[in-house]
């Protein structure tokens, strides 16, 4: 079955790429085969952070209101955070510093599209692989999350889903921005936008404290929109707010994914 | 429908290469026939990139009409491509993957089965003498070496087009003529060669017809040796004088070859007998510092026409 | 030390270039962090009461840890791909080689601009620590050249190793699986007395722990409690820099022979 690859204004979502996305996911495969290691190392950092920060200073804070304002202990507010930044980061520099060294040094694309592989097929294979990675720090995080007590409700399992849907919307926006950068100085740019919501959107601590015309605006944003419908799930206080969180992220990466196919062809298409 | 385009296997009409101001290709008309191998000569910035890109659909046409196996590649991309074989000119190789790997991911791509891309690389390694070297990584092979993957990866799929950049730039001369023979040996098999060199010897050793590209346009067309044979003579005397006396040779050469041309370190004297030429020089009085009686070429065939040479 | 400001002076026309993105990591990122941990969550630590943090609180507890903190990881970073840029792929330490520079020259002179580096980061951040009114003591201007001593404790090992190397993919498990652990269990954000009292001692292999309790007791004003503690502090990490320079120049060195 060949799919053609038409004006994206014109064709609906649905024939965007084709089945031969998957060789690009293929390729990764080959390729961290003889560097796993880096794979594997990825699943640390946020389990270090939870350590540290969750159950470290967590000693010093005690309880803080999660969803829904009942108290609960800190290492349940600050895990499922940490899984969805987690997701963040891991997209996000697959999206950016990775894609754009494939895409500007090693032209590892150009002789792609010289087989029947599409710009469409080649933004959806990368985010397949971004969104295979965060996965299987996702499993890995949930495991240890249930095995150090934090495992209270069953729709813990939901959360797996749900840090892909947050991989999805930071990988294809995140590609969408490096397909417009020239040189390593505009990651700092990306930086730039990540690190103050990685810091402030309620992952480290409640929102509470923020005066209300503020609060509001960081609930906008999309690291908050993950962090909470994750953390909802996680103890188990579910609500339409939840839904409305998924669709936003939904949202988010299908416009990122037209944006990049549409900036590839004209990169690559010349 | 009796459409003469349908008998060549690509048919351009008009085609034309736009980048914003900047014209590359410029309303040009050609036709490739099944299994000729069909050559692009001209020098750096003639078009011949952008052309062949086009061909490829990895360029979109801006005007005119270019047809692949009757087919248009803007609509039909995946299927030309999944029957071409491409070249480019630089080396696109993943430097993450070791050579065969390189082969067989490639194969991939087409849709072949593993199995199937397995035991294609395995024939293409030794087709490009790289079987010793399959399990190492790309970067520190030889340019050489290099090329040749990059030809035998453009293989994996069997393709009956082959689009060949370029192919030997760079190489010393073993390389070359090692690639000239499997290409030679692609084409008696039925594969139609499509290739753009610089090189004149290229161009006459592997190519049945060959256009003439200079600044987007096609300036001439036929086989080498019609080419040869219309814009230049049998046989062409170069003779290189000192530099003072090179500066003041006006009118001392009229007469003595149907044509003449001044170069910066040269002049070239056309004529049937070359010998003759030279002989005749000696006896007006003419000392030149050197003196070199050879055959014309292709890039005689340039010279006159653009008043350049192939080489900048 | 002719050959040394030659290479300094290199370096520093290179970082005109290429400032505006070490205004961010030296600047902005150890800003917002303190912003973030010391204020925002520091309200939730403050009302769980201060006792553990012996009655200061969170925003003076972490300011200096992790001016030590960022401290590591600006020198980590600097002395990873500059280190292999020179040697590998820009190859400028061969062209270096080539003139009259001798290897302990173009080694010792980039240590150096680490330093400077560190020392621009510091006061930078040790201003902030003022502003934000964390600083108990004047004497916390001694927190720069201290802070010169933690990084460097952490860049003269990692460039003699980066010399080492042609690829940068071991560099992705030293900063996992060492700066990262690091920078999270060395008494940053929490006091290492909080962790079970059998993985403690360890904190002590930590030339981090020592750079952040050095830091502390300087920016609140307490070396004089413990002054054995910070002393030897201080010899530890002077020690590690005296060894892992000359390590580097030795790499670097057979690197540059090598060719």
């Amino acid at each position: 079955m060949t799919l053609p690859s038409l004006p994206l204004r014109v064709a609906p979502p649905l024939t965007f790429g084709s089945r031969r996305a998957l060789r690009l996911i293929e390729r990764n495969l080959y390729v961290y085969r003889h560097t796993w290691v880096v794979i594997v190392s990825g699943f640390f950092e946020p389990l270090f952070y939870l350590l540290s920060i969750g159950f470290g200073l967590g000693a010093l804070v005690g309880t803080v209101p999660g969803p829904g304002g009942a108290p609960i202990p800190y290492q349940l507010f600050i895990a499922p955070a940490l899984l969805a930044s987690s997701s963040m980061n891991g997209a996000i520099t697959e999206a950016t510093l990775n894609f754009f060294f494939k895409l500007k040094y090693q032209k590892t694309f150009e002789s792609i599209l010289s087989t029947p592989l599409s710009t469409a097929d080649i933004a959806l294979g990368e985010l397949g692989w971004a969104l295979i990675r965060g996965g299987l720090y996702t499993l890995g995080f949930l495991v240890v999350m249930v095995v150090l007590g934090l495992g209270v409700s069953p729709w813990l399992a939901l959360t797996l889903p749900g840090a892909l849907l947050i991989s999805l919307a930071f990988g294809a926006v995140g590609m969408a921005c490096t397909s417009f950068m020239r040189t390593w100085q505009d990651f700092d740019l990306i930086q730039l936008v990540i690190l103050p919501m990685f810091l402030f959107s309620g992952t480290f601590y409640p929102l509470d404290s923020y005066p209300e015309p503020i609060r509001l605006v960081v609930q906008l944003t999309p690291l908050y929109q993950g962090v909470d419908m994750l953390r909802s799930l996680a103890v188990g206080i579910v609500g339409p707010a939840t839904l409305f969180h998924a669709v936003y992220l939904a949202v988010m990466g299908l416009a990122g994914l037209v944006v990049v196919s549409r900036r590839l062809d004209k990169l690559l298409l010349r | 429908m009796t459409d003469p385009q349908t008998a060549s296997l690509i048919h351009a009409r008009g085609l034309t290469k736009r980048f914003g101001d900047f014209t590359a290709v410029d309303a040009v008309d050609f036709d490739v026939a099944p299994a000729e191998a069909f050559g692009f000569l001209g020098p750096n910035g003639a078009g011949k990139t952008s052309t062949m890109r086009m061909i490829g659909g990895v360029s979109p046409v801006t005007e005119g009409t270019l047809t692949v196996r009757g087919l248009d590649p803007r609509t039909h991309g995946p299927e030309i491509r999944a029957r071409l074989g491409v070249v480019p000119q630089q080396d696109t190789l993943d430097t993450e993957l070791t050579v065969r790997e390189n082969l067989v991911l490639y194969g991939r791509y087409f849709g072949l089965s593993r199995a199937e891309c397995n035991k294609r690389a395995d024939e293409l390694l030794d087709f490009a003498q790289l079987t010793e070297r399959q399990n190492d990584e790309v970067e520190p092979l030889s340019g050489g070496m290099k090329r040749r993957l990059t030809i035998a990866r453009s293989l994996i799929n069997q393709p009956d087009l082959l689009l060949l950049d370029e192919p030997t730039t760079g190489l010393d001369p073993q390389a070359r003529h090692l690639l000239w023979d499997r290409l030679y040996r692609l084409k008696q098999r039925g594969v139609t060669l499509v290739l753009t060199t610089h090189y004149m010897d290229e161009a006459e050793q592997l190519c049945d017809r060959l256009v003439v590209m200079d600044k987007a346009k096609i300036v001439a067309e036929g086989s080498p040796r019609q080419l040869i044979d219309r814009y230049s003579t049998r046989e062409v005397a170069e003779l290189r004088f000192a530099p003072d006396v090179h500066e003041h040779l006006d009118g001392q050469l009229d007469g003595l070859a149907d044509r003449v041309e001044r170069l910066a370190d040269r002049v070239l004297l056309y004529a049937d007998d070359g010998e003759a030429v030279a002989v005749a020089a000696h006896e007006r009085g003419l000392k030149p510092e050197a003196v070199l009686v050879r055959r014309s070429t292709l890039e005689d065939v340039f010279l006159r026409l653009t008043g350049r040479s192939l080489i900048e | 030390m002719a050959g040394i400001s030659r290479v300094l002076e290199h370096r520093l026309v290179q970082y005109r270039r290429t400032f505006r993105s070490s205004v961010f990591t030296s600047f902005l990122s150890p800003l917002l962090f303190l912003t973030a941990m010391g204020l925002g969550l520091g309200g939730y630590v403050d009302r769980s009461g201060t006792a553990a943090l012996g009655g200061l609180t969170y925003l003076e507890f972490l300011a200096p840890g992790l001016l030590a903190a960022t401290v590591m990881q600006s020198a980590a970073f600097e002395a990873t791909f500059p280190i292999i840029g020179g040697l590998n792929w820009q190859r400028t330490f061969h062209a270096m080689y080539a003139t009259p520079l001798s290897p302990r020259d173009i080694a010792l002179g980039n240590l150096v601009w680490m330093a400077i580096r560190v020392a621009m980061i510091a006061t930078v951040f040790t201003a902030i620590i003022v502003l934000f009114g964390a600083a108990h003591s004047p004497l916390v201007i001694l927190g720069i050249p201290v802070a010169v001593l933690t990084g460097m404790s952490f860049a003269a090992p990692i460039s003699a190793f980066s010399a080492t190397q042609r690829t940068p993919n071991q560099f992705n498990v030293i900063f996992r699986f060492g700066i990262t652990p690091l920078f999270l269990f060395s008494g940053t954000f929490f006091p290492i007395e909080t962790l079970p009292s059998y993985l403690q001692p360890i904190a002590w292999l930590s030339p981090l722990w020592h750079g952040v309790d050095l830091t502390r007791g300087i920016v609140l004003g307490t070396l004089a409690d413990r002054p054995v503690q910070m002393l030897i502090h201080v010899i530890v990490l002077a020690v590690i820099v005296t060894v892992s320079s000359w390590a580097t120049i030795v790499t670097i060195e057979r690197r540059l022979v090598k060719g």
